[in-house]
């Protein structure tokens, strides 16, 4: 005889158990972690390294950057002296709550405010694995065509923020610019939209006044926490 | 890309569930894949079936539901199922809707024999 036994548990409730460890873990240090996703190439080390240079040295941010082979990104990023640590993930195409914890390990989250999870280049699985962050940025560089927010949907629906990268680029490839960003909205009514070039800084300061705003807000949490 | 993972997952999970009953044999685990899970689910099927073959007796089955993606309207609160990105609310004609479901990897049910 058999039985059906209901279960209705997301298979990968393993991960979301550690994301939700994760996410109370930031809140009560009050980190700001935010995780950074996109196709290989469109630009994710590239704006971190310029991100990383317009801050000052007493800022408390770190970066966790993952890859399936090799530590060149963790290298680019140490130069500006702030702790960086690769991920190098073998050949699993996305990070995981549990190599975060892992790469955490014995950093003192509460010498931190802001951490940048860089997650391995891929518009797809990234996007279903939670890494306990606060919001998730997409990033679309102008080669990558218009339609990629239709094609990938999923990574621009639960994206806070659709970071445009490569805009000095516009004059050379025939990219619809208006059509992507309408594409985006069309899966995500209300995503904000940033375009910024790192080649040319155009668009940077936007950039980082986002980040500032996003930051601000876990100042005031922390501020009202010790009142 | 990761669906011998996730193959992986459910098997674990279905043989989880099947253990709390001693003695019974796991015959098949449901899955609920939203079309936006990022899964192919051939790839899932053929990473179940090397997966699941036991050293001996038969493997269990994976039945799969596929869940459309769903959209929710943000003037009347409807829910509805639409392929289309931006289609109008069935109930109130607005345009002002969100995505809210299609993109869930839930393992639904597991069949055991006894």
């Amino acid at each position: 005889m058999t039985t059906v036994i209901p279960v209705e548990k997301k298979v990968l409730n393993e991960n979301q158990r550690i994301a939700g460890e994760l996410r109370k873990r930031f809140e009560e240090q009050h980190v700001l972690c935010l995780n950074l996703i996109s196709a290989p190439g469109s630009g994710k080390t590239t704006l971190l390294e310029k991100t990383l240079s317009c801050f000052q040295k007493k800022e408390k941010v770190a970066v966790l950057t993952g890859d399936l082979q090799t530590e060149n990104d963790a290298r680019r990023l140490a130069v500006y002296g702030f702790p960086v640590q690769q991920i190098v993930t073998g050949s699993v195409c996305h990070l995981d709550g549990k190599m975060i914890e892992r790469a955490l390990g014995t950093w003192d989250l509460a010498a931190l405010d802001l951490l940048l999870i860089e997650n391995v280049g891929n518009l797809v699985c990234p996007s279903s694995y939670d890494l306990g962050e606060a919001a998730k940025i997409v990033l679309l560089s102008v080669t990558e065509g218009e339609d990629k927010p239709l094609k990938y949907p999923s990574i621009f629906v639960k994206a806070d923020v659709m970071v445009i990268t490569k805009i000095d680029l516009l004059p050379h490839v025939s990219l619809n610019l208006e059509l992507m960003k309408a594409n985006a909205q069309h899966v995500h009514p209300g995503i904000e939209i940033i375009e910024l070039s790192c080649k040319t800084g155009d668009g940077l300061d936007v950039w980082l006044a986002w980040l500032e705003r996003r930051r601000d807000s876990v100042r005031e949490r922390l501020l009202c926490a010790r009142s | 890309m990761h669906e011998v993972g996730i193959a992986n997952e459910i098997l674990r999970a279905g043989q989880i569930e099947a253990a709390r009953r001693p003695g019974a044999r796991l015959v098949a685990v449901k899955v609920r894949i939203g079309v936006l899970a990022g899964v192919d689910n051939d790839a899932l099927r053929f990473a179940w079936e090397v997966l699941s073959q036991p050293a001996e007796g038969i493997a269990p089955r994976l039945d799969i539901e596929i869940v459309p993606r769903r959209n929710c309207c943000e003037a009347c609160g409807a829910k509805f199922f639409s392929d289309v990105l931006g289609e109008d609310c069935p109930d109130c004609s607005s345009r002002n809707s969100r995505l809210c479901g299609g993109d869930e990897l839930q393992l639904a049910s597991v069949e055991v024999e006894e």
